[in-house]
């Protein structure tokens, strides 16, 4: 008998069934999502303050055409790892100098993320109630760009920002459906396993910025 | 209404018992005190020793089964008859039954005053500072937590002063303060550091066992504080 | 077996530690208060009974969920390996590491695989498992086990650190906190880009998406789980939810539980290796869903609710007695109320007796369960249950004749009335007796009155008269 056999059997056996007998059971009840209304302005409010009380700084411009500026000032002379992402060639960062990006092999883009200072991504979704940044793997958003380089910044329009992770999952039911990897980016990376006393920047970023285009 | 005072009170705080009936025939209800009663069961249950608890539980039921309504002056005994005579007697339908039928007229103390007598102030006079521990089953089983605070509210000349983490256990826990020492003991003085912070010379319950804990650790340890149980600080004059 | 009380006295007689345990769980405490009060959380308590229906409909139907759950992470090109116990798990990554020539691996925090000794195992083949998470490698270094479900070295001040840094390390004593998180960083850093196997455990596993959730607030589980090629993931059978929207109830329960985040810093919700489209990623995904005794627990139809715990740690924080002993004197990896009710039903009530009684019933824990496990409800069925195997046993004389003849006083007044008038004569020889000398090392013993309460009522008379209207 196979391990998979005997602990399904097992498993059944406790459950009062016979080793072969399948379950009878009643659906469950559908999900409660709770979804506020927020508005366009009330959401990015929102996830502004929660971004900043978790320590992240955040940058709201007026348009795509704003952001460069922004980044370029963020980057000084440090270098750069950016996501393939539509949206960041849009806004002009993959041109700028320090920036590195077009990375579709893998072995190549782990050790331009290991090199870089920073990673630059858009995301796929953003959550106001939380400060959250949602990020799919995808060719366009790779991994290791958002984890690996001690500071992160993502840019993205205001429209991607969703209330809250209820109603992130009432849109996206199924994210395995679209992607290997969804994760979900609240704050920068920290410990407190030493003596309670907080620490960023463990092992992912320690400074995470967000610049939202109100105008996208 | 029928005392039914717990074997704690009767042998070790009958003047617990005393300041109830005192308490309740100033309110001109005529009290009864069945005298078969002994004990709930509760250290025989919570100890594995489901039988004999099943034993002085059926003697319960025999003493007070014609009693129109029952008080009590303990969380965790009430708590026992009123929630856990039912898994004492899951196995028994008919003695089911009976616990089910009985568990709407037992009533804790306090709750007896505020709910059913609808009294909040008995015309008590206390001077001092007390400060109120929430004992566990009193507050996590039969959710008392406002109703002893706003009887105290209502004695003249007394002070509540809240002390912090006051829904901590104060490590009684029956058997387990015989069994496991140390921790009881450990978990007493944590909770009357929290006592002494609040400058209370009196600390008050609903339960005699959690004050007799309480009072042991306090006296081990030389401090000016009492311990009274809040029937004695309701009929106080 | 009997109480550690050696240890336990040590633990309490520890100001250091009782200071270091208080502070830790009295801060986890408020930041959960702060999230889950009525203004910050209104439907708080409909998610717990939410979490609960879920977490019973889904361990009385766990064969269903479990092939479904497999049927989708092979149709997302993962694979699934049931394992019946830690050997079988460990023999599989042994294997598959022997097979593609690795000799190191990383890993992020997995009480399951403390539970089944995994990197001891590893170890003895020679197939390193490096620490990932900060208080993991600290402890794995230190040949220590978790203090704590969630703050693993919490028992550890920074001079301890310094200390076993040095010596495992070879590095200067460094005693400032954030430059030992940056000594860690470095090592592992090296790690995680090097190694060819990442290895994780998984909050949940999602049955109608083949996929694994892991939350964490370091970035370890992400790089352990990114990095590497092969990701192999281990997790008990129990994890399962039906649905990825049933995590709108469990991710809002779990963080705010444990820590008092209402998300924590990372939840990655994984499902197999990367997609013909992905650049990064591993390429293989192997899911171990051990049983090691879970089907055991199963089989109580009472006690099977102890599956739903989804080891947020905080019963551990809220128990008065946890708070006090702390996390090495339980026995098992398990600690806390969550320990204390399934360390006796995987190892067997015969073990630790003990431990079921270390415990005042206050009910703390049940009152912060997210998922509303009925925990001193389960204690007390432990303790019938150890009785009745000491009543087999003939063993348990002295405490259970004392209860036999309790109740049969309990049962006959008048035998009641008169021991209790002779209790009052005996009373002040009885502390230097047995269960009373017990009491009488940490209290002063109270003296038995000189009228019971009996004794009153007899002596007045009976009711007083019937003055005005009777309310009862």
């Amino acid at each position: 008998m196979t391990a998979r056999e005997q602990i399904l059997g097992e498993i059944r056996r406790a459950l009062g069934r016979a080793a072969s007998q399948p379950p009878l059971f009643r659906e469950l009840p559908a999900p409660t999502l709770r979804i506020p209304r927020l508005d366009r302005n009330l959401r990015t409010d929102l996830f502004v303050q929660k971004f900043e009380t978790l320590g992240g700084k955040a940058f709201r411009v007026r348009d795509a055409s704003a952001v460069l500026p922004v980044i370029a000032e963020l980057l000084e002379e440090k270098s750069a790892v950016a996501s393939n992402s539509p949206f960041l060639r849009k806004c002009g960062v993959t041109g700028l100098p320090q920036v590195h990006a077009g990375f579709t092999e893998r072995a190549e883009l782990k050790q331009a993320c290991a090199d870089a200072d920073v990673g630059i991504t858009s995301v796929d979704y953003a959550l106001a109630e939380t400060g959250t940044f949602v990020m799919l793997s995808s060719h366009n958003e790779a991994r290791l760009v958002s984890l690996l380089p001690p500071a992160h910044i993502a840019i993205f329009p205001r429209s991607l920002i969703l209330a809250n992770l209820d109603e992130l999952l009432s849109i996206l039911p199924r994210p395995a459906d679209q992607t290997s990897s969804m994760v979900l980016i609240t704050g920068p990376s920290r410990t407190a396993d030493i003596e309670q006393i907080l620490v960023r920047g463990v092992h992912g970023p320690g400074e995470i910025y967000a610049v939202i285009v109100e105008a996208e | 209404m029928s005392l039914f005072v717990t074997c704690i009170v009767d042998q070790v705080f009958p003047q617990v018992g005393i300041a109830m009936t005192q308490v309740l025939e100033r309110l001109d209800y005529q009290v009864d005190f069945p005298k078969a009663q002994t004990c709930c069961g509760q250290p025989a249950f919570n100890s594995g020793y489901t039988e004999e608890a099943r034993t002085i539980a059926r003697h319960f039921l025999n003493v007070f089964r014609d009693s129109e309504s029952i008080v009590v002056p303990s969380g965790s005994c009430t708590s026992m008859i009123s929630h856990h005579f039912a898994d004492v007697f899951q196995n028994d339908p008919k003695l089911l039954a009976e616990v089910q039928a009985l568990e709407p007229r037992v009533w804790e103390f306090s709750r007896f005053l505020l709910e059913a007598a609808g009294v909040e102030d008995v015309g008590a006079r206390f001077d001092g500072v007390v400060t109120y521990h929430d004992s566990c089953h009193a507050l996590r089983e039969l959710h008392i937590q406002s109703g002893p605070r706003k009887l105290l509210a209502k004695v003249r000349g007394l002070t509540l002063a809240e002390m912090g983490a006051a829904e901590e256990c104060c490590g009684f826990g029956g058997t387990f303060s015989i069994k496991f020492p140390e921790v009881s003991g450990a978990m007493a003085r944590t909770k009357i550091e929290s006592i002494r912070k609040t400058g209370a010379a009196t600390v008050v319950s609903i339960d005699s066992s959690c004050l007799m804990q309480l009072q042991g650790v306090i006296d081990r340890a030389g401090l000016p504080i009492r311990t009274l149980h809040l029937a004695e600080v309701l009929a106080s004059r | 077996m009997n109480a550690p009380e050696r240890e336990i006295r040590q633990a309490i007689d520890d100001p250091r530690l009782q200071l270091a345990i208080y502070t830790a769980t009295g801060r986890l405490i408020d930041h959960r208060a702060g999230v889950v009060s009525a203004e910050a959380l209104p439907h708080y308590q409909a998610l717990r009974n939410e979490a609960n229906a879920i977490k019973k409909h889904t361990i009385e139907n766990l064969d269903y969920y479990l092939e479904q759950l497999e049927s989708n992470i092979v149709a997302h090109g993962g694979k699934v390996v049931y394992c019946r116990d830690g050997e079988e798990a460990a023999d599989f990554v042994l294997d598959l590491a022997k097979k593609r020539d690795l000799h190191m691996l990383v890993k992020s925090k997995s009480m399951t695989s403390e539970e089944i000794h995994f990197n001891e195992r590893l170890e003895r083949h020679r197939l390193e498992a490096v620490e990932t998470d900060l208080g993991e490698y600290i402890l794995q270094l230190a040949h220590q086990r978790p203090y704590h479900i969630v703050a693993p070295a919490l028992h550890l001040t920074r001079y301890d650190v310094a200390d076993v840094f040095t010596k495992e390390l070879g590095l200067e004593n460094e005693v400032v906190i954030e430059k030992q998180t940056k000594i860690a960083r470095g090592v592992l850093r090296q790690k995680f880009l090097q190694a060819g196997i990442g290895v994780s455990g998984a909050n949940f596993l999602v049955a109608d998406s083949g996929a694994i959730v892991v939350v964490e607030n370091e970035g370890n589980a992400r790089l352990s789980t990114s990095a590497p090629k092969i990701h192999i993931a281990i997790a008990g059978i129990e994890k399962v939810i039906p649905r990825a929207q049933d995590l709108a109830v469990f991710l809002n329960l779990l963080g705010r539980s444990a820590t008092g985040q209402p998300l924590t810093v990372y939840t990655s919700f994984l499902s197999g290796p990367r997609r013909d489209t992905e650049i990064d990623g591993p390429d293989e995904f192997y899911l171990l869903l051990l049983d090691n005794g879970r089907t055991k627990l199963l089989a109580d139809p009472e006690k099977r609710q102890s599956l739903y715990c989804i080891r947020c740690g905080a019963c551990l924080n809220h128990c008065p007695v946890y708070r006090k002993i702390g996390g090495h004197n339980y026995p098992w990896v398990y600690s806390g109320p969550i320990g204390a009710i399934i360390t006796p039903q995987f190892h067997g009530i015969t073990g630790d007796t003990w431990l079921p009684f270390a415990s005042s019933l206050c009910g703390a824990c049940a009152e912060v369960c997210p998922v509303k496990i009925e925990i001193p409800k389960l204690l007390l069925k432990l303790r019938e249950e150890v009785a009745q195997v000491k009543r087999n046993e003939g063993s348990d004389g002295m405490g259970r004749f004392a209860f036999q003849l309790f109740a049969w006083v309990a049962t006959h007044p008048k035998i009641y009335l008169l021991l209790a008038s002779f209790g009052s004569i005996f009373f002040p020889f009885v502390p230097h007796v047995g269960p009373l000398k017990k009491w009488a090392s940490q209290r002063s013993v109270p003296e038995p009155a000189k009228q019971s309460f009996h004794q009153y009522w007899a002596s007045r008379g009976g009711p007083a008269k019937r003055r005005g209207n009777d309310g009862a």
